[in-house]
C-alpha cells in the first residue's frame, strides 16, 4: 500500500513537471499550428537562468528563498525570449507553417550548442532547499517533498491559465482562434497580436519548467530541455493538441504510467511505455492530432 | 472568347460614389487563375447580388475584398484603397464578412460568439434582441449544438454588432429548410435598408425578393450587370448565365 502511494504521488509529481513543460506548447501549436521545437531550447535557458540567479545570490540567504528568485528570473527570461523569437523570427513567417517549424528546429539546436559553449557540457549541479530534499509520511508512505512542490505549481498553472482563457478577453480571443483563426481575423481582431501574448505566456511556462525540473534533476545541463521536451510532446498530442484539459490529463497518465512501469516491470520500461501509451492513442483516437477546444 | 462571354450591360446605372469598387481584380490558387480581371461597382444602398454557376468565383471574390485571398488589382472601399491592408484592418474600416457555412466558434457559447465583436454587450446588444431574438435565449448554449439556421442567425448578428459601411455575405440560406430561407430573408432585407450588401446567392426567388442589382460571374469574370428585375424575368437570359430556369429552381 505504501508503495502504491509512494508511486502514485511521484508519478503524480513527474506528471506535474510534464504538464508545466507542455502547457505553452499546447497552447502555441492550438492557436497558431506552430509546433515549437525550440520550446526544449526555452526550457534550458529557464533552467541555466535559475542556476545564474541562485549562484549570484549571496550563500547566506536561504536557499529557499533563493529559488523563488531563481524562479522569477527564469519566467521573466522565459517570457522575454518567447516574446523575441516570436516577433523576429516567427512572425515574418506568418502563413509558411514548415518554414516557422523548422526555424524552430534550429533554434533548439543551436541553443543546446550555445549552453555547450558557455557553461560546457556536463551537468552543473543546483541547490536544493533542504525541506524538498526529505520525505514526508503520509498514508505510511514516506513522500518526497519536493514532488508537492511540482504539483502545487502544476495546479497553480493550470488554474491560471483556465482563468486566463475563460474570464478574459485575450482568452475569448485564444479560444476562438484555436477553434478557427482566420475567422477571427475576419471578426475585425488582429490575431496576431494574441500569438505574440501566446508566444510569452508559453516561454514563460517553459521558464518555470526549466527550473523546477533542474530542480528535479538536481542539475543543469545544455540537453535537458531537450530531454524534457520528448515528453512534452508526447503529452500535448495524447491530450489532444490544443486542448489545455486534455493537456493535464495527459501529463498525468503518462507521469503515472512512466513511473508505475518503472516499477513494476523493470526500471526503464517506463520510457518504452510511454511510447507504446502514445501509439495507442494514435491508434484509437487519431483525432487527438487535430486539436480540441481549450 | 466566344460571343456568349461578352459582358451584357443591360442597364447602365448612375450612382453616387459606390460603397465598394473592384478594378481588374485577379485572384490565383497556385496554377489556378481564378479571378481573371473582375471589375465592378456595388452601390452605396440595396442589394448587390453576385451570382453565377458553382466555382465561376463568387466567395473568391468575397474573399479578396475581405483579403482572405491573395490578389492583385484595385479594390476601393469609399474610395479607399484596401488591396494591401489585412483582413482585420478591412473589417475595422467598415466591411463585414459572413462567410459561407457559418464559420460560428462551436465550442463558444452565442454570447462569448457576440462578445468576440461587442465585448461589452454581446447578445445583450439592442440589435439582437430586434433581429434575433431566439439568440437571446439560446445565450448561454454552445454555437456548436445550434441548428444550421440558428448558427447562421448567430453568423448575422455578429457582423450586425459593428457599424459596417458593407456587407458581405456568402450564399447565407445554403441548405437551410424554406421558413428558416424565408426568415433569413427577413432580415436582410431589413439590414439592407440601412447597409448596402454584396450577396453571394444561388436561390433566384430570394434573389428577386430582396436584391435590386445583379452581376454575373462565369469563369472568373464579369458577364452581366443589370437590374435584378430584369435579369430574373429574363428566362432565357437566366439559363444562359446560370444554367438554370426559374421555374425548376422555385420547385426546388
Amino acid at each position: 500500500m505504501s508503495d502504491l502511494v509512494l508511486l502514485l504521488v511521484t508519478g503524480l509529481g513527474l506528471g506535474a513537471l510534464y504538464f508545466i513543460a507542455a502547457s505553452g506548447l499546447s497552447l502555441i501549436y492550438g492557436l497558431m499550428g506552430v509546433l515549437n521545437f525550440a520550446h526544449g531550447a526555452f526550457m534550458t535557458a529557464g533552467a541555466y537562468a535559475g542556476w545564474l540567479t541562485m549562484d549570484a545570490l549571496p550563500e547566506s540567504w536561504p536557499t529557499g528563498s533563493r529559488l523563488v528568485l531563481a524562479l522569477l528570473v527564469a519566467v521573466v527570461v522565459g517570457t522575454v525570449i518567447g516574446v523575441v523569437v516570436e516577433v523576429v523570427l516567427i512572425r515574418p513567417l506568418y502563413r509558411h507553417h514548415i518554414q516557422q517549424v523548422l526555424v524552430t528546429v534550429g533554434l533548439s539546436l543551436a541553443g543546446v550548442a550555445a549552453a555547450q559553449g558557455i557553461w560546457g557540457s556536463d551537468p552543473r549541479p543546483v541547490d536544493k532547499p533542504v525541506w524538498m530534499t526529505t520525505t514526508s509520511d503520509v498514508l505510511g508512505a514516506r513522500l518526497p517533498n519536493d514532488r508537492l512542490v511540482y504539483v502545487v505549481a502544476a495546479v497553480a498553472l493550470f488554474l491560471g491559465l483556465m482563468a486566463l482563457l475563460h474570464l478574459t478577453r485575450l482568452g475569448l480571443v485564444i479560444r476562438a482562434g484555436v477553434e478557427n483563426r482566420t475567422m477571427v481575423e475576419a471578426l475585425g481582431i488582429n490575431v496576431r497580436r494574441t500569438f505574440t501574448v501566446v508566444f510569452a505566456i508559453g516561454g514563460a511556462a517553459a521558464g518555470l519548467a526549466g527550473v523546477l525540473y533542474s530542480q528535479y534533476a538536481g542539475a543543469v545541463s545544455p540537453a535537458q530541455g531537450g530531454s524534457l521536451l520528448i515528453f512534452a510532446f508526447i503529452v500535448v498530442v495524447i491530450g489532444g493538441m490544443g486542448s489545455l484539459p486534455g493537456t493535464a490529463v495527459a501529463a498525468v497518465v503518462v507521469g503515472l504510467v512512466q513511473q508505475l512501469a518503472n516499477y513494476y516491470a523493470a526500471s526503464g520500461v517506463g520510457d518504452l511505455s510511454v511510447v507504446l501509451l502514445l501509439a495507442l492513442v494514435l491508434l484509437l483516437r487519431p483525432t487527438s492530432l487535430k486539436g480540441a477546444p481549450a | 472568347m466566344s460571343e456568349e462571354r461578352a459582358i451584357h450591360d443591360a442597364t447602365p446605372e448612375v450612382q453616387p460614389r459606390p460603397v465598394l469598387s473592384l478594378d481588374d481584380v485577379h485572384v490565383r490558387f497556385g496554377g489556378s487563375h481564378v479571378l481573371q480581371g473582375v471589375s465592378f461597382d456595388v452601390p452605396s444602398t440595396g442589394v448587390t447580388a453576385l451570382l453565377g454557376r458553382n466555382g465561376v468565383g463568387k466567395t473568391t471574390t468575397l474573399k479578396a475584398v475581405i483579403g482572405l485571398a491573395p490578389r492583385s488589382g484595385r479594390i476601393l472601399l469609399q474610395g479607399r484603397e484596401i488591396q494591401q491592408q489585412a483582413t482585420a484592418r478591412i473589417v475595422r474600416a467598415g466591411v463585414g464578412y459572413v462567410p459561407e457555412d457559418r464559420e460560428v466558434f462551436g465550442g463558444l457559447t452565442v454570447d462569448e460568439n457576440l462578445r468576440l465583436v461587442d465585448p461589452d454587450l454581446g447578445v445583450d446588444a439592442p440589435v439582437v434582441a430586434e433581429l434575433f431574438p431566439d439568440l437571446v435565449k439560446r445565450r448561454g448554449q454552445r454555437a456548436g449544438t445550434l441548428s444550421g439556421g440558428q448558427q447562421q442567425m448567430v453568423s448575422l448578428a455578429r457582423v450586425l454588432l459593428r457599424d459596417n459601411a458593407l456587407l458581405l455575405i456568402d450564399e447565407p440560406t445554403k441548405g437551410l429548410a424554406p421558413k428558416l430561407v424565408t426568415e433569413v430573408a427577413d432580415v436582410l432585407a431589413e439590414v439592407a435598408r440601412t447597409t448596402p450588401i454584396l450577396l453571394v446567392e444561388q436561390n433566384l426567388p430570394l434573389v428577386r425578393r430582396i436584391a435590386d442589382r445583379v452581376v454575373v460571374l462565369d469563369a472568373g469574370e464579369v458577364v452581366h450587370r443589370g437590374a435584378a428585375a430584369d435579369l430574373v424575368a429574363d428566362v432565357e437570359l437566366t439559363r444562359e448565365l446560370l444554367g438554370v430556369s426559374m421555374r425548376r429552381e422555385g420547385a426546388a
